[in-house]
């Protein structure tokens, strides 16, 4: 904005604003952090003491275990399968065109606009009355289903930094399209592909409706919470809602990481061409 | 790049269209299937009768429902643009280069925080001896009653969709075009003026869909109506996880989960209408 605009105090106002709305949005993630560490069953000021209690009590209970290794094994699965899924819809949206493709980047990118319950339900429906329901594979179809389109998108971006004539440019040195596919696109979308991998990973690690849904006995890690929700009031909630976050935030950081090193990765791409 | 199709084309764009046609588009087609299931001695059998429409739109509670969770959403909506503007105004024109990137860095981790574990720390801040009434109680006020009221739903569901607003109407304040905002001030046109004429009316397609969005994802959450309204009266979600959950009422679920389709499609479509209206001209 130009100089006479500026008035110092509406600026100092609106500032003063933005705060006021970071201190809304961290407050809950705060306080869930801190009261994981007090002593008192029933969360409220003064705190009492410092204690590692609640921790103990969620690392001796088998079912939380339980929980976590359902989680990390629907987290592995579906951030795999999400981002190959997705890279493939990335690379034929840059690539291809073709009569209906607007239907087919809808059918991409539309399951994150419907509503949890909704997805849930229908999920649950349809994948009982195929007996697939009330497992942990169900658990990893619907959420594949929720994460691909944020995989593509990633992909996506990374690829319309790309020069299409590359890719042209490998076919004309006599690579084969698979050639080309791999030693030109997959190198330089490789931080994308490592991000949709961490990123899918992290909303996977969340979900807890569709879960809630469609896992029957074998409840995911947030579903477990929701559990913990309906029961009595309980600080094992903040104790597995700082791990959660701690372990979605080191996920997160290390894909904004990989995308941020984007002068890198064209080099190598370019470097893998010159090879063939 | 118009070529024949290839069974190299084909490995990378079948296997999205596979996935999301039979686990996604396939689901919700059932639905529509399911919702004239019947359901005899406790068992769903396949059918065509629409008595479970009949008996949901039939009902008031059912009525009531739709109409609390829509004007719970719309208020929502209205709500967290209003106070999301000024937040993506002060980001998008006030701040430093530095300082935007952090703040649209710390607008994104809420989305990778546990939405359940938020709600359950607003009920720490809100509930009768909660932290709120704490402090309120040394300044010699309250209790006041937060927890199960519709002020609580709304903490939870802005908790929910602040920060995408605010990022949505970021993006699209980013992209207005500087000159515009000068040439209204060299015109001689008012700081509010400016806003207001200049560049909420650029920005108005981005405005709109932030809303929208902020309204699908109210409208369909559970978790906020529930553990920070009380649950009672229900949501159309409540409902929907309710039927689900106790027993074998699917169908009628199915109902209900198609009239809130229905109802975000009209949404959505109104919305986008209006959005794009005057600038097509």
């Amino acid at each position: 904005m130009n100089a006479f605009n500026r008035n110092p105090l509406i600026e100092l106002l609106l500032k003063l604003y933005l705060l006021l709305a970071f201190a809304f949005i961290f407050a809950p993630i705060g306080a869930s952090f801190v009261f994981s560490f007090n002593v008192d069953r029933f969360p409220s000021l003064p705190l009492g003491g410092f204690s590692t209690i609640w921790y103990e009590t969620v690392a001796a209970d088998p079912l939380v275990w339980e929980g976590l290794r359902n989680t990390l094994v629907t987290g592995l699965s579906v951030s795999v399968l999400a981002t190959a899924i997705g890279f493939g819809a990335a690379y034929t949206d840059f690539r291809y065109r073709f009569i209906g493709k607007s239907l087919y980047l809808a059918l991409a990118l539309l399951p994150p606009t419907i509503p949890v319950v909704i997805l849930g339900l229908a999920m649950l429906a349809f994948l009982s009355n195929v007996h697939l329901s009330g497992a942990t594979h169900s658990v990893i179809i619907a959420h594949v289903v929720m994460c691909a389109p944020f995989a593509m998108a990633i992909i996506r971006l990374r690829l319309s930094q790309m020069d299409p004539s590359l890719e042209a440019a490998a076919w004309n040195l006599g690579a084969s399209e698979w050639m080309a596919m791999r030693h030109v696109i997959i190198p330089f979308c490789k931080p994308a592909i490592l991000a949709a991998l961490f990123i899918t990973m992290a909303v996977s690690f969340d979900e807890f409706a569709v879960a809630w849904f469609v896992s029957g006995l074998n409840e995911t890690l947030p579903v477990k919470v929701l559990g913990f929700l309906q029961g009595q009031v309980s600080p094992r909630i903040n104790v597995i809602g700082t791990f959660v976050f701690v372990v979605s935030m080191t996920l997160v950081v290390l894909a904004q990481i990989l995308l941020m090193k984007r002068g890198s990765a064209p080099k190598a791409a370019a470097e893998n061409a010159g090879v063939q | 790049m118009r070529k024949p199709i290839t069974l190299y084309g084909l490995t990378f764009s079948l296997p999205m269209l596979i996935w999301q046609v039979m686990f996604f588009l396939a689901p919700l087609l059932f639905l529509i299937a399911l919702s004239f299931w019947t359901v005899k001695n406790f068992r769903m059998e396949p059918d065509f009768d629409t008595v479970n429409w009949v008996r949901i739109l039939g009902r008031s509670v059912f009525w009531d429902a739709y109409l609390r969770t829509f004007a719970l959403a719309a208020a929502c909506a209205a709500i967290a643009s209003a106070l999301a503007f000024p937040l993506a105004y002060t980001i998008a024109f006030k701040l430093s280069d530095t300082a935007r990137r952090w703040a649209s860095f710390l607008m994104v981790i809420p989305f990778f925080t546990s939405y359940l574990v938020r709600v359950y720390s607003w009920q720490i801040f809100l509930s009768d001896n909660g932290i709120f009434n704490a402090l309120f109680a040394r300044v010699g006020l309250g209790p006041f009653t937060m927890l199960n009221t519709s002020f609580g739903v709304m903490i939870g569901y802005l908790t929910l969709c602040l920060p995408l607003v605010v990022l949505l109407q970021l993006f699209s304040l980013i992209f207005v075009d500087r000159n515009l905002i000068e040439a209204a001030h060299n015109l001689g046109c008012g700081r509010f003026g400016t806003v207001f004429e200049v560049i909420v009316p650029s920005a108005k397609v981005g405005l709109v869909i932030a809303a929208l969005f902020c309204f699908i994802l109210t409208f369909g959450d559970f978790v906020s109506p529930l553990y920070l309204g009380g649950g009672d009266p229900p949501t159309l979600s409540i409902l929907i996880t309710d039927t689900t959950k106790s027993g074998q009422q699917w169908p009628r679920a199915a109902v209900i989960a198609l009239t809130m389709i229905a109802t975000l499609l009209m949404v959505a479509f109104a919305a986008v209408r209006y959005a794009y209206k005057e600038r097509g001209r």
